[in-house]
């Protein structure tokens, strides 16, 4: 049950004067959890929100020491605090180097959490975030409609309309519009309830996550991934009732959302009928793992929880652990992979992508330099702090030109965007693929 | 501090490299150590040029100031301990110069030392000086605090690797110190700068040495029953006339964290490692493999292990580098000491260290850096409970006695800064400190730069230093 935010900046302070700590009882950051940071500083280089500002405040160490400070009573959270927790893009690149094993992601949801909580965002952020959260994201049907709507925008060429008449410069949107996705014709949402057969010998019986925007932006993409197992011996089981996994509802600290929509995909998906739960994107994943994160009160929730999360696998793990053994043919091309965050920091998968793009004949992986960092997509920052988001974009379109790979290929479908993006900006030519596209790209269909 | 002099510093700078509201000064308190002290203002130049602007500024209103780098540090030495403007060199960050034929780096002091290897890393050179800290640390914090690391024992310390410097000096002169040259004439002065601990100027620039990388690495683990046996094997490898690379020891105690979170391999039952290396060329280096390997069994080392392969030589540094890490798991604080001694007295050091935790009733992890005789021992403790905290560094310091009566040194590598600053004169006379503030002062004669480090000042107001308790966390190394 969230705490009604309070009402005027008066209340918030009335608040802060009676309790030491600023944070209320529940969904905060605890002690335990941000006291094992002892602010070694090792984390710095590895921000990319340090690296771009050099400020301290900016940093891991500096948001942990500003939680801290609020928990003590000595920070309110006000304009400051919110700007700085904001700010993060939560890569969680620097749980990776973390030497004391701070589990940074959990810690930044609450933050965010208690500032849902104690803190009244501007009027037009409120109905944003509000229209995003808890109106859009959880209804299935709302996506499609919504998706059908911008659909038609782009179709109809209002697009271009809307970029010559310099209408999206006056809105301060012409960065953005070169974020947004482009709508599928053939909506995924058609697949749910069906069952895909293996090819050959069925090794496992897998469950497949397709995920909410991706239902409308990457059918195909989702259904590459079905191929793909079913080729490899998988029957794949598309179950009905999924929904959005609530990643983006928790980064941003709307957990009552979070915890519904992991509630829903419970019952959703009965984890015991299959080998494992498999998603295309790192991001889903991640949340997906740890959705017993959500439930520390709830007894039954976290059971369930925690056997809903033991089955969850990224594609790139599972199919990497399995071993391929459908054929494929020789794809004569150099490529680049750029990790997604929540795989390689979120999950710690590094090496299972870059198996699997080794295991298709004649492609080329040639690493880029810093392709752990984050590229500035991070679910919906690229759309909230789109000034950030395209100068990490920059420098990581440098990057990946330097290794003059003709393909940047990742592991999430926000990735994929902001990467296509930033080559559409900087005019690289390189073409921007999931893994799993390579590979079916590569698979000799009969 | 003089609404005026941040105007100033806001037109020299521009309103986005200067901060100034308290809660903004409140995340600069700190720096990787337990010292906690806040500044006035913070800023952050971006050339040379501001840097000088900025020391003028500050003599404009005499108000001190302090070098910073990216905050890791251990002994406060980037804290503004009086006040004063805090200059953090963070976007001073650029490698101006790599020259391969000649082996040298032109540098900005906010370079993170591991990007300058990693930024040279396909023309098989490196930088040496290599703090646990070097992923995040800065060359210009490095040469102030003349880092040392795991493979100082080999390669030397920050000042081995410093060719020349451009520094501000606290009266506003730019200067540039040294040459770039191998030898230069007149002093040494870069060998008085670096290690100063940002008291002496704020350095600007910094040509670098590259070393090669070895041909080839040998990295082995000695397992050891008892701690004498390890410590007297560190003991005749070296009178052996081995240098390895590095020699680092890790006690049982701390073996045992490690391995409950790192899985490293080490055996949780033994009461001590060695994690030994030597390089070089490939026949020198697998045969000073061989002969450490010996001694190691010599010393009745239970078993000799040695990496075959970059994936089992990782997973063994991994163990080491992790190791605040995996304390930090067992208590939320803890107190990191940094000491030397000579390294023939490592046995009864031990002995002593768990002495002194048993009558404080603290346990005590040991880490060392063996080779040199640089210790670290970890004291575990809970910072909530003020008494813990004053008995934590009581004991420390009782430590730190001991290093001194064993013929050893206060600290290793952390620095004084403000940290061990009241422990100097156990080891320095009155004229000693005398000679080394004239030094000082000849350079910083009104003591704006980084004042209150390094000497128990008698000057001023003769502040007694009460140590405020750490937020959450403590030191490593």
């Amino acid at each position: 049950m969230p705490a009604t935010p309070p009402q005027s900046h008066e209340d918030a302070q009335r608040e802060f004067a009676l309790t030491l700590s600023g944070f209320s009882a529940t969904d905060k950051p605890e002690y335990e959890d941000y006291s094992r940071c002892v602010h070694c500083g090792l984390c710095s280089n590895n921000c990319p929100t340090y690296r771009l500002w050099g400020r301290e405040a900016d940093s891991p160490r500096g948001r942990i020491r500003q939680m801290a400070l609020v928990d003590q009573g000595r920070l309110e959270i006000g304009d400051t605090f919110v700007t700085h927790i904001d700010r993060c893009l939560n890569c969680r690149n620097c749980e990776s180097v973390c030497p004391s094993g701070v589990e940074y992601g959990k810690i930044l949801e609450l933050a965010r959490a208690q500032i849902e909580q104690k803190y009244k965002r501007p009027f037009t952020s409120r109905v944003l975030r509000d229209f995003i959260y808890r109106r859009l994201l959880p209804y299935p049907k709302r996506i499609a409609a919504a998706a059908r709507t911008l659909r038609f925008y782009q179709r109809w060429g209002l697009a271009s309309l809307a970029r010559n008449t310099g209408i999206l410069r006056l809105l301060g949107l012409q960065d953005r519009e070169s974020l947004l996705p482009k709508i599928d014709s053939n909506f995924f949402f058609s697949e749910l309830g069906k069952t895909f057969p293996a090819q050959g010998r069925q090794r496992a019986r897998v469950a497949f996550f397709a995920g909410c925007v991706a239902q409308v932006t990457f059918s195909e993409l989702n259904r590459a991934t079905i191929r793909v197992l079913q080729a490899n011996g998988c029957e794949v089981v598309v179950t009905a009732e999924q929904v959005c996994c609530g990643a983006l509802a928790a980064h941003a600290g709307v957990r009552d959302v979070a915890r519904n929509l992991a509630r829903a995909n419970f019952s959703a998906f009965h984890a015991d009928d299959f080998d494992a739960i498999i998603t295309n994107a790192a991001g889903c994943g991640s949340t997906l793992k740890e959705y017993s994160q959500l439930f520390t009160e709830n007894e039954a929730d976290l059971e369930s929880a925690c056997k809903f999360s033991a089955k969850v696998r990224d594609i790139s793990e599972f199919l990497a652990d399995l071993g391929l053994v459908a054929p494929l043919r020789p794809l004569p091309m150099r490529v680049t992979y750029q990790d997604s965050c929540h795989l390689v920091h979120g999950q710690k998968i590094r090496e299972a992508p870059r198996k699997l793009i080794r295991a298709v004949p004649s492609v080329e992986l040639v690493e880029m330099a810093l392709s752990d960092l984050c590229c500035g997509s991070a679910g919906v920052y690229n759309v909230m702090e789109p000034k950030a988001a395209l100068d990490l974009l920059s420098d990581k379109m440098h990057h990946a030109q330097q290794t003059k790979a003709q393909a940047i290929l990742t592991a999430n479908p926000g990735c994929i965007l902001q990467l296509r993006a930033g080559a559409a900006i900087h005019k690289t030519g390189q073409e921007v693929l999931h893994v799993i596209e390579l590979l079916d790209r590569a698979l000799i269909k009969s | 501090m003089d609404s005026h002099a941040i105007n100033d510093l806001k037109k020299l700078l521009g309103a986005d490299a200067v901060l100034h509201r308290p809660e903004e000064l409140l995340l600069y308190e700190y720096d990787g150590s337990v010292e906690v002290a806040r500044p006035n203002c913070v800023v952050f130049p971006r050339h040379t040029k501001e840097v000088v602007g900025i020391v003028q500024i500050a003599n404009r209103y005499q108000i001190p100031m302090i070098g910073r780098g990216a905050g890791t540090g251990l002994s406060g030495g980037a804290l503004a301990r009086q006040g004063g403007v805090l200059v953090v060199f963070s976007r001073m960050n650029r490698i101006l110069e790599i020259d391969v034929e000649n082996q040298c780096a032109v540098v900005q002091p906010g370079v993170v030392n591991a990007d300058l290897s990693v930024a040279v890393a396909q023309t098989g050179l490196h930088f040496a000086p290599d703090p646990s800290s070097q992923k995040a640390s800065t060359i210009g914090g490095n040469v102030s605090e003349n880092s040392g690391g795991p493979h100082t024992l080999a390669y030397g310390v920050t000042t081995n690797h410093v060719h020349s410097l451009e520094a501000v000096l606290p009266t506003g002169e730019l200067v540039r110190l040294g040459s770039p040259a191998l030898d230069s004439p007149g002093y040494d002065l870069p060998g008085l700068f670096v290690g100063s601990e940002g008291t002496l100027a704020l350095v600007t620039e910094i040509t670098v040495k590259l070393t090669r990388l070895p041909e080839t690495v040998k990295t082995l683990l000695a397992i050891f029953d008892t701690v004498d046996d390890a410590t007297e094997t560190v003991v005749d490898i070296t009178a052996r006339g081995i240098t390895p690379a590095a020699c680092e020891m890790l006690d049982g105690w701390t073996i045992r964290a490690v391995e409950a979170y790192v899985h490293a391999g080490f055996p949780v039952d033994c009461a001590a490692v060695l994690l030994l290396e030597v390089d070089g060329l490939r026949e020198a280096a697998e045969q000073h493999a061989e002969e450490v390997a010996d001694v190691c069994r010599l010393h009745h080392a239970r078993e000799v292990r040695v990496a075959r392969d970059a994936r089992e030589r990782d997973l063994l540094w991994k163990g080491r580098k992790n190791a605040f890490g995996a304390v930090g798991r067992l208590s939320p604080t803890y107190y990191v000491q940094d000491g030397v001694i000579p390294r023939t007295k490592l046995p009864q050091t031990l002995r002593r260290i768990n002495e002194i935790g048993e009558k404080y009733g603290f346990e005590i992890g040991n880490i060392f850096h063996a080779g040199d005789g640089n210790l670290h021992p970890i004291i575990l403790f809970d910072a909530r409970e003020e008494k813990q905290f004053q008995r934590a560094v009581a004991s420390a310091d009782e430590i730190i006695g001991f290093c001194i009566e064993m013929g050893g040194s206060i600290t290793g590598e952390h620095g004084v800064g403000m940290e061990k600053d009241r422990l100097m004169p156990l080891l320095f006379t009155e004229d000693d400190m005398n000679l080394m503030r004239r030094v000082r002062d000849a350079y910083n004669p009104v003591g704006l730069l980084n004042p209150g480090k390094i000497f128990p000042d008698t000057k001023g107001c003769g502040e007694i230093h009460v140590r405020p308790l750490p937020v959450a966390g403590a030191s490593r190394a």
